[in-house]
């Protein structure tokens, strides 16, 4: 007999309890959505800064997604002290040759200049962008593109023609032609003819990275004198993707040779992976998410506290209602079930208001501030915070939902 | 079919204990139609609810239909109610955020009856009590008598074997009394057993069996004369 009285619960109770709890909720709109107040604006909260974090790491990891994780880059290192001495460490060309010829494993070597040649003008207007000498493997390893014309070439770099490939900022701030191939530059005292235009990166930081333009490496390095060590950077590729950290290592101990560094004294050089500032950004954006997360947290468990608290208020109200439905067969399940639902249902209608006023705070926030990527929130992560709010709701409606479920009938159906 | 066999019910109190029920023999047979009558604090309010198994007794066993119910577990009762016993209330407690036809059909409900059947035994018990034109009317949109009859219609739904009324014309004027009263008369000539708990003589005359309640007690069983319909 216990077995049969052990009934499992079809879903078209479910339903029926399902409909009971809207219609709940739907008699009291504005205590409804007063008490998952709080749970809207945590949600809110959340999905507005994640959009705004994602949209943001995004745009950077598309930045650098050009330049391949098979890139290193050579670079010396200053200490401090270094600045205010005025003695600046460099690199030298010899390090140049030395990861060209005396590192195995190594496809592609992108020596770049930043050259101190003074104003870029044109036909009286000024600017003053990066000045940058550089090869043809630049476009490679760099990941360079033109738009109109063409690259620095090998036999530009061999013949120590006067050049130049410019950044749009460049072509907008000097007012050259839409075309500007074939104009000619004054950069410092020389001449140089425009051969190409670079595709437009856009900024990174608020910083343009179209404000600049390449010249070639040897023009360069004979511009800025023979004495002078010029600031230079090295990138290069790998030939093996799965050897990058042995060709690492390698490229270490032949530059350290060449730069005669004592064994067991500090390098005066680093060879970083190019994406290292993607993966160091990425985990800043993950640590700023789980304090989020944690402030979210927080503020879900208000309103959760908010829910339980009406949800109690709700059921002595309703201790009646539950006589009689107590009085017309429904188990303490049933009744269990129907004020989960309710408190649920609340829940989670403050978490969906919330996703969708979130989405809205973030892109009004990312379009509010100038020059900022556009708002992107991942669709798991919009699941997930619908999930959670209705995960609060169940968690704080068992305490209103059991204490329903334990009432006495007659003692509910006597309640006025 | 409803046996109960030397029932004791006492409740505490605070610190006193007060007996209900001082040792109750009763039987109640098919399509019987009875009075339970009493002055208030006689213990015909604990009678009924031990009868309707919305309580257990301290002492004593009550069959019903061939089971004791006397030991059954909140859910088992609730089971049982919601197959053998239809209730009607004094204050008709009705769902008041719910239609007509949906107040009928929440005992089906929870007897896991499929949405199409639920419906159209509702539509049913409600033309059986005059309401087939008011199923979609929510309570506070009828009368008095009509939602006396809603709540009629609710209890007869699961087609239990007793109907049981507390007090079922004490919120209704004389007229609508009577209504009420028809319809229960109605309902044991088609061969419904039919309990109600009244104070008022005139209701009490409605039955063919008059049992009087006091001090825990039955004091008085008789059965009336018959009445013309």
């Amino acid at each position: 007999m216990k077995a049969r009285l052990l009934r499992v619960n079809s879903l078209s109770v479910i339903g029926e309890a399902f409909n009971a709890a809207l219609a709940s909720l739907n008699a009291h709109r504005l205590r409804s959505f007063l008490t998952t107040l709080g749970i809207l604006i945590g949600t809110m909260a959340v999905i507005a800064v994640v959009s705004v974090l994602q949209g943001f790491s995004e745009s950077i990891s598309n930045q650098f997604s050009d330049l391949g994780s098979n890139t290193l880059t050579l670079r010396a290192v200053n200490e401090q002290e270094n600045f205010r001495s005025g003695r600046i460490n460099r690199l030298s060309f010899d390090d140049v040759d030395v990861l060209r010829y005396k590192v195995a494993g190594i496809e592609r070597v992108s020596p770049v200049i930043t050259a101190q040649l003074g104003v870029t003008s044109y036909r009286g207007r000024t600017a003053t962008p990066q000045i940058l000498g550089a090869t043809e493997e630049a476009q490679d390893v760099l990941g360079v593109e033109t738009t109109i014309g063409r690259f620095l070439t090998g036999s530009d770099e061999r013949s120590g023609r006067r050049v130049v490939v410019i950044g749009t900022d460049v072509r907008d701030e000097l007012r050259l032609p839409r075309d500007p191939v074939g104009e000619y530059l004054l950069i410092g005292r020389e001449w140089f003819r425009v051969v190409g235009l670079l595709e437009k990166r856009g900024e990174i930081f608020g910083f343009s990275q179209d404000n600049r333009l390449f010249i070639p490496f040897s023009v360069a390095r004979a511009l800025t004198g023979t004495f002078e060590r010029p600031s230079m950077e090295v990138s290069f590729t790998i030939t093996d993707l799965t050897q990058v950290a042995q060709v690492r290592e390698r490229a270490e101990r032949a530059v350290r040779l060449a730069r005669k560094i004592a064994p067991g004294k500090p390098a005066d050089f680093e060879i970083r992976a190019a994406d290292s500032f993607v993966q160091r950004f990425n985990q800043i954006t993950a640590t700023a998410t789980a304090v989020l997360a944690g402030i979210v947290g927080i503020s879900l468990l208000v309103g959760g506290i908010g829910i339980m608290n009406i949800m109690l208020v709700s059921v002595t109200e309703r201790t009646r209602e539950i006589g009689i439905l107590k009085a017309l067969g429904a188990t303490r399940q049933d009744i269990l079930i129907q004020f989960l639902l309710e408190a649920a249902l609340l829940s989670l209608l403050g978490g969906l208001i919330g996703i969708v006023l979130g989405l809205l705070a973030g892109m009004g926030i990312a379009a509010l501030i100038p020059n900022f990527p556009p708002a992107h929130v991942p669709i798991p992560v919009m699941i997930a915070a619908a999930g959670f709010s209705a995960l609060v709701g169940v968690v704080f409606g068992i305490a209103p939902a059991s204490k329903a479920a334990k009432l006495d009938p007659i003692e509910a159906l006597r309640y006025e | 079919m409803i046996e109960l066999r030397d029932i004791v019910k006492r409740y505490v109190l605070g610190e006193e204990v007060v007996l209900a029920l001082a040792g109750v023999d009763l039987f109640i047979g098919r399509n019987e139609y009875v009075a339970l009558i009493g002055p208030s604090g006689s213990g015909k309010s604990t009678l009924m609810n031990l009868i309707g198994c919305l309580d257990t007794p301290t002492e004593g066993r009550y069959i019903l239909n061939g089971r004791d119910t006397s030991s059954l577990s909140e859910d088992e009762l609730a089971e049982v109610r919601n197959r053998e016993i239809g209730f009607v209330f004094q204050s008709f407690h009705l769902l008041p955020r719910q239609t007509a036809l949906q107040n009928v059909m929440q005992p089906l409900v929870y007897r896991r009856m499929p949405p199409a059947e639920r419906r159209a035994r509702a539509v049913r018990a409600l033309q059986k009590v005059g309401l087939g034109d008011r199923l979609d009317h929510r309570p506070n949109q009828l009368s008095g008598g009509q939602r006396q009859r809603v709540a009629v219609a609710r209890a007869l739904v699961g087609e239990p074997s007793i109907l049981l009324a507390d007090e079922p014309t004490g919120n209704l004027d004389s007229r609508t009394s009577a209504e009420i009263m028809a319809l229960f008369d109605d309902l044991h000539a088609q061969g419904q057993t039919v309990v109600v708990i009244t104070h008022e003589p005139d209701i009490a005359a409605h039955c063919r069996r008059t049992i009087r309640v006091l001090d825990g007690r039955i004091v008085e069983d008789a059965q009336n004369p018959a009445r013309a319909a």
